[in-house]
C-alpha cells in the first residue's frame, strides 16, 4: 500500500469497493491501537489538520479531533459559534484563510450540500467531508459499515434497511452508496413524505411498512428524526411516527430472530427508537461511537499521504 | 471609417462602427423566412432604410461590408432579459447589456422589471429607454404587473401602456393568486397587451434549487418539481381562456407544460410561450458538480423535457426563444450552491448555441430558428416586425453560420461572466447588427 489511496473523501457515491475495504481494514488495525495503554501513534506527525464546523456538532467533531490526536497530528478547530463564521465570513473567505495557513487536511461540516467539493476546487489541502447538508456523511456510513461487518461477517447479499427521514438525511445517502458498492441489498423505509422522489434510481428497495422491512432485513440502521419535521408538515405527529415507524422491543421480538440495530445518534429516545432497544445488552450503538474514531483515523491516515510504508 | 456620428456610442473594442446614412453589405446570403427570401445578393441601406436589394450601384460612395460567408436576417429580438439597471448596475447596465446584445446579434431586447425600483412607472420606463440611446439596440421595457412587483395590486398599467409598454410581468416571481392574474388579464385586454408569467407554484417549488428527481435526490438538494410550473401554466391558460386575455409563458421548461400549451392553442386560447437556449440544451445531470453557474429558475430539467421543448419549438407550440439573460457578479455566484442566486447570462451565446445544437443537428430548421429569435417575440409584444425588403427600416442581424469559436465568459461584453456554456465549441456566431441608423460589426 504505497500509493495514495484517497485524495479527498467527499462521499461514497461512485467510490470503488476496494477503497471501502482498505478503509475498513485500516480502521480494524487502528481499533487495536485504541485498546493500547497509550493509544497514540505517530503517522500524522507534522501534519496540520483543521476541523471546520459551520454547523453545530459535538459528536462528529470530538470524534475527528480524537482521531487526529491519536495519530499525532497538529489540530486546529473552529466552529460556527466560536469564530468569524458567525460574523458572516463566507465559505470563500474561509477557503482563502485555509490556503494562507497552509493546512494539510481540512475536515469540513457544512449545511450546504457540495461545500466540501467547493473547497477541493479552490484549495490544495486534502478535504474530508464531515457532513454536507442533506448530501453525504461518508465517515458515518463507513463506521456503520465497520460495525455491520463486525457483526455479520460480510456485505455480499446482506439485507440492510435504512429507516426514517431519507429525504433529508446525509447518513442515509452515504449508507446507500457505501453498502451498494460492496454488494449489500438496501431497502429504505419510512413515511412516503420523507422518501425522496426517484430514490429507486440509487438501486434501493422501498417500503413504508416497518414490520415488513424488519421481516426482510439482517440489519436496520435507524435514522434520527429531526423533530422539526412535524412542524414542517412531513408527519402529522411524533406520536404517530413513533407508533408507525418507531423501533420498539415488541417489534423486534415479533420477528423472532436477531438483527443488528444501528443508530448514528444522537437518539430521540421514544421517537425513532426506544430506550429498551438502544440500551439492551448487545446493543451496538456505543460500539459505533468507538468505531467512529477508528474509521476517522483510517481516513485521515490514508488521506494524509505520509509514512505510507508503515501501514 | 469608424466614426460615431449622431451621438452614437463607440463600438466595443474589436468592433467597427458604421453609420447607416450610406452603407452596403456585399454578397451576403439574405435570409428572411417570413418573406420566403433566401438569396445571395448585395443590399444597400440609405438613411437607415433598405434602399435596394441587388448589385451595389457603381457610383456608390458609402461604406461596404464584405458579406462573403455571411448571412443577413431580420434583426434578432430577445423578449426576456435582465439588464439590472436601475439598482444593480454592478451586475449589468442598460449599456453593457446592449453591447452584450450586439455581440449576440440582437437588435432588440425586452428587459424585465425586477430592478430597483421596479419598472412600474412611466418614469422608469423612460429612464431605461434613455440609457440605451446611441446603441443599435431597441430596448423595450416590460412593465411590472403589480405595483412595486409586490404581488398585491395591479400597477398603473394603462399609464405604462401610454409610455409604450405592451408586455407586463412580475418575472422572478409568479403572480401570487389566480384572482390577481384574472384581473391583470382582463385589465390588459383594454390595450391588447400581453401578460408574461413566470410560471411557478411557489408552494410546491418552496426552497427548491434544481429539478426534483433522481439527480436532486442523489445530491441531497431541495427539488423544484416540474408540476410547480405545470400547475401555474394551467392556471394561466384557463384564466386566459375564460377572460379572453393574452398570456405568455416565460421560460417554459417542462414536457407537460409544452403539452398544456399545445392543447390550449388548439382550442384557440390566446397563449404564447418562450423557452431558453439553456433549457433546450442542458439537463439537470450537469448539476452533479454543484456548479452554481448552472443554477437557474426554472431549473434545468431532464432529457425528456429537452426533447419535448424541441418538439414544441418545431411545431410552434413554443413561439419564441428568449435567453432570460440574468447577469450576476462573480462573487455572488462564488458561494455554496444553495446560497447562489438563480440565473445565467445568455445574450452572447444564444445564436451560436441554437445554430450549433439545434440547426446543424437538423432538429429545427434555420427558418424556425430565425423566426423564434426575431419576429415571433416582436409579434407577441405587438412590436413592428423587422423585414428584409426595400423601404423597410434596416433592422438586421449579420452572422457567420460556419464560424467556429469557443465560449469564454471572461471575453464577454456583458458585465458578468456567469455563462453555463463556458468552454463550449460553437459553430455559428453573430458578426454584427444594423439598427437605429448604425451598424456594429465584429472585425476579424
Ligand atoms: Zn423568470
Amino acid at each position: 500500500m504505497s500509493e495514495l489511496v484517497l485524495n479527498h473523501l467527499l462521499g461514497l457515491q461512485g467510490i470503488e469497493p476496494s477503497k471501502i475495504y482498505t478503509i475498513l481494514d485500516t480502521a480494524d488495525e487502528f481499533l487495536k491501537v485504541l485498546d493500547r495503554p497509550i493509544p497514540k501513534v505517530p503517522p500524522l506527525r507534522g501534519i496540520t489538520v483543521a476541523n471546520i464546523f459551520f454547523e453545530p456538532s459535538t459528536r462528529t467533531k470530538i470524534s475527528f479531533e480524537l482521531a487526529e490526536k491519536r495519530l499525532s497530528a497538529d489540530v486546529v478547530s473552529f466552529s460556527k459559534s466560536g469564530s468569524s463564521v458567525s460574523k458572516g465570513e463566507t465559505l470563500l473567505d474561509t477557503v482563502r484563510n485555509i490556503e494562507a495557513m497552509k493546512i494539510d487536511v481540512v475536515v469540513i461540516r457544512h449545511h450546504a450540500q457540495g461545500a466540501p467539493l467547493f473547497l477541493t476546487e479552490r484549495i490544495k489541502s486534502a478535504v474530508i467531508n464531515a457532513g454536507d447538508g442533506s448530501h453525504e456523511h461518508p465517515t458515518q456510513a463507513l463506521l456503520d459499515m465497520m460495525t455491520i461487518r463486525g457483526h455479520t461477517g460480510g456485505f455480499e447479499g446482506l439485507k440492510v434497511v435504512v429507516l426514517g427521514d431519507i429525504a433529508h438525511s446525509r447518513v442515509a445517502r452515504s449508507n446507500i452508496h457505501g453498502l451498494k458498492a460492496v454488494g449489500a441489498d438496501v431497502m429504505v423505509c419510512g413515511p412516503s413524505t420523507l422518501i425522496p422522489r426517484d430514490i429507486e434510481a440509487l438501486g434501493v428497495k422501498i417500503s413504508t411498512d416497518v414490520d415488513e422491512a424488519l421481516d426482510w432485513c439482517d440489519v436496520i440502521n435507524v435514522m434520527r428524526l429531526q423533530l422539526e419535521r412535524q412542524n414542517q408538515g412531513y408527519i402529522p405527529s411524533l406520536r404517530e411516527y413513533q407508533r408507525t415507524f418507531g423501533i420498539t422491543k415488541a417489534r423486534l421480538d415479533r420477528i423472532g430472530r436477531k438483527i443488528v440495530v444501528l443508530h448514528p445518534g444522537p437518539m430521540n429516545r421514544g421517537v425513532e427508537i426506544d430506550s429498551n432497544v438502544a440500551d439492551a445488552p448487545g446493543s451496538v450503538i456505543l460500539q459505533q461511537v468507538t468505531h467512529g474514531v477508528a474509521i476517522r483515523m483510517a481516513v485521515l491516515f490514508l488521506i494524509s499521504g505520509k509514512e505510507r510504508t508503515d501501514a | 471609417m469608424s466614426h460615431s456620428a449622431d451621438n452614437h456610442i463607440n463600438p466595443p473594442e474589436g468592433w467597427q462602427g458604421y453609420n447607416c446614412h450610406n452603407l452596403a453589405i456585399r454578397g451576403a446570403r439574405l435570409f428572411d423566412p417570413e418573406l420566403k427570401l433566401d438569396m445571395v445578393s448585395d443590399i444597400v441601406i440609405l438613411e437607415g432604410k433598405i434602399s435596394s436589394i441587388g448589385p451595389i450601384p457603381k457610383d456608390f460612395g458609402g461604406d461596404i461590408i464584405e458579406g462573403k460567408e455571411l448571412t443577413v436576417c431580420p434583426g434578432l429580438f430577445d423578449m426576456h432579459v435582465h439588464l439590472r439597471e436601475p439598482g444593480y448596475e454592478y451586475k449589468e447596465t442598460v449599456q453593457s447589456g446592449c453591447l452584450a446584445a450586439v455581440a449576440g446579434g440582437f437588435t432588440g431586447v425586452a428587459p424585465m422589471p425586477n430592478t430597483n425600483p421596479p419598472t412600474d412607472t412611466p418614469a422608469t420606463v423612460n429612464f431605461i429607454r434613455q440609457q440605451s440611446a446611441g446603441t443599435p439596440v431597441d430596448v423595450h421595457p416590460i412593465g411590472a404587473i403589480t405595483a412595486g412587483r409586490k404581488g398585491d395590486q395591479l400597477s398603473e398599467m394603462a399609464e405604462l401602456n401610454k409610455a409604450g409598454v405592451t408586455g407586463y410581468s412580475d418575472d422572478g416571481s409568479p403572480v401570487p393568486t389566480a384572482e390577481l392574474m384574472r384581473l391583470a388579464l382582463e385589465y390588459t385586454m383594454m390595450s391588447n397587451s400581453v401578460i408574461i408569467e413566470h410560471a411557478e407554484d411557489t408552494s410546491l417549488s418552496g426552497k427548491g434549487v434544481m429539478d426534483e428527481g433522481a439527480v436532486s435526490t442523489a445530491l441531497g438538494l431541495p427539488g423544484w418539481p416540474s408540476i410547480a410550473e405545470d400547475i401555474d401554466v394551467y392556471r394561466c391558460i384557463r384564466l386566459a381562456e375564460y377572460t379572453g386575455g393574452r398570456i405568455h409563458i416565460a421560460h417554459l421548461s417542462t414536457k407537460e407544460s409544452v403539452q398544456l400549451v399545445r392543447e390550449a392553442k388548439a382550442r384557440g386560447v390566446n397563449v404564447t410561450a418562450e423557452t431558453t437556449p439553456h433549457h433546450l440544451t442542458l439537463d439537470c445531470t450537469i448539476l452533479e458538480g454543484y456548479n452554481s453557474n448552472y443554477k437557474v429558475n426554472p431549473p434545468l430539467r431532464t432529457k425528456a423535457d429537452i426533447d419535448a421543448l424541441i418538439e414544441g419549438l418545431k411545431d410552434e407550440t413554443i413561439d419564441a426563444i428568449a435567453t432570460d439573460h440574468a447577469p450576476h457578479a462573480h462573487d455572488e455566484k462564488e458561494v455554496e450552491f444553495i446560497l447562489a442566486p438563480f440565473g445565467m447570462i445568455g445574450l452572447e451565446t444564444a445564436l451560436g448555441v441554437v445554430l450549433t445544437k439545434l440547426v446543424k443537428t437538423k432538429k429545427i430548421t434555420l427558418s424556425r430558428a430565425v423566426q423564434a429569435l426575431s419576429n415571433a417575440p416582436r409579434k407577441i409584444l405587438n412590436l413592428p416586425v423587422a423585414k428584409i425588403e426595400v423601404g423597410a427600416i434596416a433592422n438586421l442581424t449579420i452572422f457567420n453560420s460556419d464560424e467556429k469559436w469557443t465560449v469564454d465568459g471572461t471575453k464577454m461584453l456583458s458585465k458578468s461572466q456567469n455563462t453555463p456554456f463556458g468552454g463550449w465549441e460553437l459553430t455559428g456566431r453573430a458578426t454584427g447588427v444594423v439598427n437605429k441608423g448604425i451598424a456594429f460589426v465584429r472585425r476579424d
